[in-house]
């Protein structure tokens, strides 16, 4: 992950609340329908929630609808208006311009990670969701875990096959609702019958990883709530592990920990590293090392500019919603009792927040 | 160990998100398979469709208790088990039973229809998980007290997340599935907001996808590789002191302890052994053993017992007095300080 530099977040949180507001205003909404497998039923859940929303007055159509054949969908479908969408040779996509000039105000479209045919206005069926919504029209969509760009690779290492056409995971976090379709993996394995890479296993990891996901999206709009409402909250209910690294800090140990740490949290882990003056070239080179290892690890590395470097830390922490602060104990020698110890200072200061003191040069 | 009857908990965030129903769909759809079902505990709360799903199925009629001067009912766990179904629906996992039940909780009852062979489907919300109770505190400012303890949820065989969006429990609310309007608008107020919805929902999700990554290990490494996994990692120990602090002291070192698979056990001065009742019956709870410690030096005695404990990791509370002189005489540890969290 990318290393950024911190000045002053808040014009930065002002725009980003500001650009929010503008983008939110007249655009349609979007809810997603999140399933982690073929058969868990999604498909099947957007069109009862469209049927619901029309048997309570809502003008409903149908923009996409891809698994036709099975009995069930068939039978919402058939109560449901259909935008006829255009033909390319064999090939279906939205009619994006007849849904606009239709009008209504909902449109469910399935199967959202589908690529148009070569030849249309827009490459992929989640780009004509982002027009419809431009025209403030609200989306209802189903989407399949094994479609999300990020977690291409994870999908891949369980069931050993690799999606071609994907949508990005910022499109997701864009959506106003997330819903995941869970169904123990158990069950879906008995309707799935004997498939060849979807084992029972198969199905259990994939069904870890939609939670995750989805638990993320979540993790997305509380935040955006949270700006919208002003309200700062220190506890998120992610953990977030901050490692604070100096040139002498043993930073390798209390590093992996941390990642441990993060991965069994399913967490975010970050590091940061205070600005000092007058560094010898060795210790700059240390630090260096640190940071480098720090990303390695998949920690998100931050460089900060201050004269207080407690201070800074402690500001920095509670903006970003930590929920511990890994640090080295003090070296500073006990004669120096007038001099107040930053790792006390730390723990003062690290209000909201655990803070786990590592020995130097020991294991982690 | 793993008990005769098998365990699945229907995981919900808030009343009114369907965990009834939807466990009712199951059963009735177990029983259309030909399977012997009955209904030990079932709360309408008044919810016409989720009525409607009970329909055939045998309801195991319940049991009056008198409790100072009135009459409670509560479930007839006995009657359940003389029955001998397959299946039994039990409906709120986390309720605690009138006092003069056999069991103090119902999750107890649980446990029992479950040694009998018996399967059990049950619903719970997320905020009643004990591990959670600062977590749902800081959140929506509501302590919960009708609670079960982490290990009880461990023993669920299976987890079902039942899912809908905050917006649509809200507006399921404003319509008065769930509630009456009157008590519904009251609801909404203190702790159906749509930030307390999404927190919790957040937390629902994380709970379920861990407890499906623990159940997957059990099944899938063989017990040696686990025994061997937790001892590698971390050893924990817990300073606790008559402080109220300590009840989070030991809920976050739970919670660490589980994640990481790692030993946890706790300890207290002799000093402080008159009023630690609360804190060490918690403790009995969380299945945590807890010792008492002797010495006049407080943190001489932890750090000396840390050490012979093979502790890696010293879990204090910030606001102990001997917490910085800690710090000090383990620099060879691992000390973790934990906050009192205050909500803003």
């Amino acid at each position: 992950m990318a290393s950024r530099e911190i000045t002053r977040p808040d014009p930065e949180e002002l725009l980003r609340h500001i650009q929010e507001q503008e983008r939110c205003e007249g655009r349609g909404r979007l809810k997603i329908f999140l399933g982690y497998a073929p058969r868990v039923g999604k498909s099947l859940r957007m069109f009862d929630e469209g049927l619901r929303r029309k048997k309570r007055g809502q003008d409903v159509v149908i923009g996409a609808v891809q698994s036709r054949g099975s009995e069930a969908v068939e039978s919402f479908v058939c109560q449901l208006e259909l935008v006829p969408p255009k033909l390319f040779g064999e090939q279906e996509t939205i009619d994006v311009a007849a849904v606009i000039a239709r009008r209504p105000q909902v449109v469910l479209i399935d199967e959202l990670a589908r690529d148009n045919p070569p030849g249309s206005a827009n490459p992929h069926r989640w780009q004509d969701v982002e027009q419809v919504r431009d025209a403030g029209i609200n989306v209802v969509a189903a989407l399949n875990l094994q479609h999300i760009f990020e977690h291409l690779d994870e999908v891949e290492s369980v069931t050993g096959k690799r999606a071609r056409n994907v949508v990005p995971e910022s499109f997701l976090e864009t959506a106003d609702e997330i819903v995941i379709v869970d169904v123990p993996a158990d069950n879906l394995s008995e309707a799935l019958g004997q498939h060849p890479t979807l084992t029972a296993d198969a199905l259990t990891q994939l069904r870890e990883l939609a939670l995750l996901v989805t638990a993320q999206v979540v993790e997305q709009q509380l935040q955006r709530y949270m700006d919208a409402h002003s309200i700062r909250q220190s506890w998120g209910t992610q953990e977030r592990i901050l490692v604070c690294i100096t040139p002498r800090s043993n930073a390798k140990p209390m590093m992996e920990s941390g990642a441990r740490a993060a991965a069994r949290f399913h967490g975010q882990l970050l590091a940061v590293w205070v600005k000092q003056e007058g560094l010898t070239r060795e210790a700059g080179e240390a630090v260096e090392a640190n940071l480098e290892y720090a990303r390695k690890l998949g920690a998100e590395a931050h460089i900060l500019e201050a004269r207080d470097a407690i201070d800074a830390i402690v500001r920095f922490a509670h903006e970003q919603r930590v929920t511990q602060v890994f640090i080295g104990h003090s070296r500073q020698p006990a004669w120096k009792f007038w001099a107040a110890n930053p790792v006390d200072r730390l723990i003062q200061g690290a209000e909201g927040m655990d803070v786990r003191i590592f020995p130097h040069g020991s294991r982690g | 160990m793993a008990r005769a009857g098998k365990l699945k908990v229907f995981l919900g965030y808030a009343a009114g998100v369907g965990k009834t129903y939807q466990m009712l769909t199951e059963a009735q759809l177990l029983k259309q398979q030909g399977r012997d079902i009955v209904i030990g505990w079932f709360e309408p709360h008044g919810r016409k469709e989720t009525i409607a799903r009970t329909a055939g199925i045998e309801f195991i009629p319940r049991r009056v208790i008198q409790h100072r001067g009135a009459a409670f009912e509560e479930m007839d766990t006995d009657a359940v088990i003389r029955r001998r179904p397959e299946i039994a629906v039990v409906d709120e996992f986390a309720h605690a039973n009138v006092p003069g039940s056999e069991r103090p909780k119902r999750w107890q009852d649980v446990m029992a229809i479950l040694d009998a062979g018996i399967d059990v489907l049950t619903s719970l919300n997320i905020q009643h998980i004990e591990s959670l109770n600062d977590q749902v505190w800081h959140v929506t400012g509501i302590r919960v007290r009708e609670t079960i303890p982490d290990w009880v949820m461990g023993e669920a065989d299976e987890v079902v997340m039942v899912d809908v969006t905050p917006r649509a429990l809200l507006h399921r609310l404003e319509r008065g599935v769930v509630y009456s309007a009157e008590k519904a608008r009251a609801a909404a107020e203190n702790f159906f907001t749509e930030s307390n919805l999404t927190a919790l929902r957040e937390l629902a999700l994380r709970q379920t996808a861990h407890q499906i990554e623990e159940r997957r290990d059990e099944l899938r490494l063989p017990e040696p590789v686990l025994a061997e996994r937790s001892g590698l990692d971390e050893r924990i120990l817990l300073w606790m002191t008559p402080d109220p602090s300590s009840a989070m002291l030991i809920r976050r070192g739970r919670r660490v302890a589980d994640y990481l698979d790692a030993p946890c056990e706790a300890i207290y001065m002799d000093r402080d052994a008159p009023r630690m009742a609360q804190h060490l019956n918690f403790c009995r709870n969380l299945r945590i053993p807890a010792h008492c410690l002797t010495g006049s030096d407080a943190a001489q005695a932890v750090a000396e017992y840390a050490r012979s404990a093979g502790a890696t990791q010293i879990y204090v509370a910030r606001c102990t007095r001997e917490a910085g002189r800690l710090v000090r005489l383990v620099k060879d540890m691992q000390v973790t300080i934990v906050s009192e969290r205050s909500r803003n």
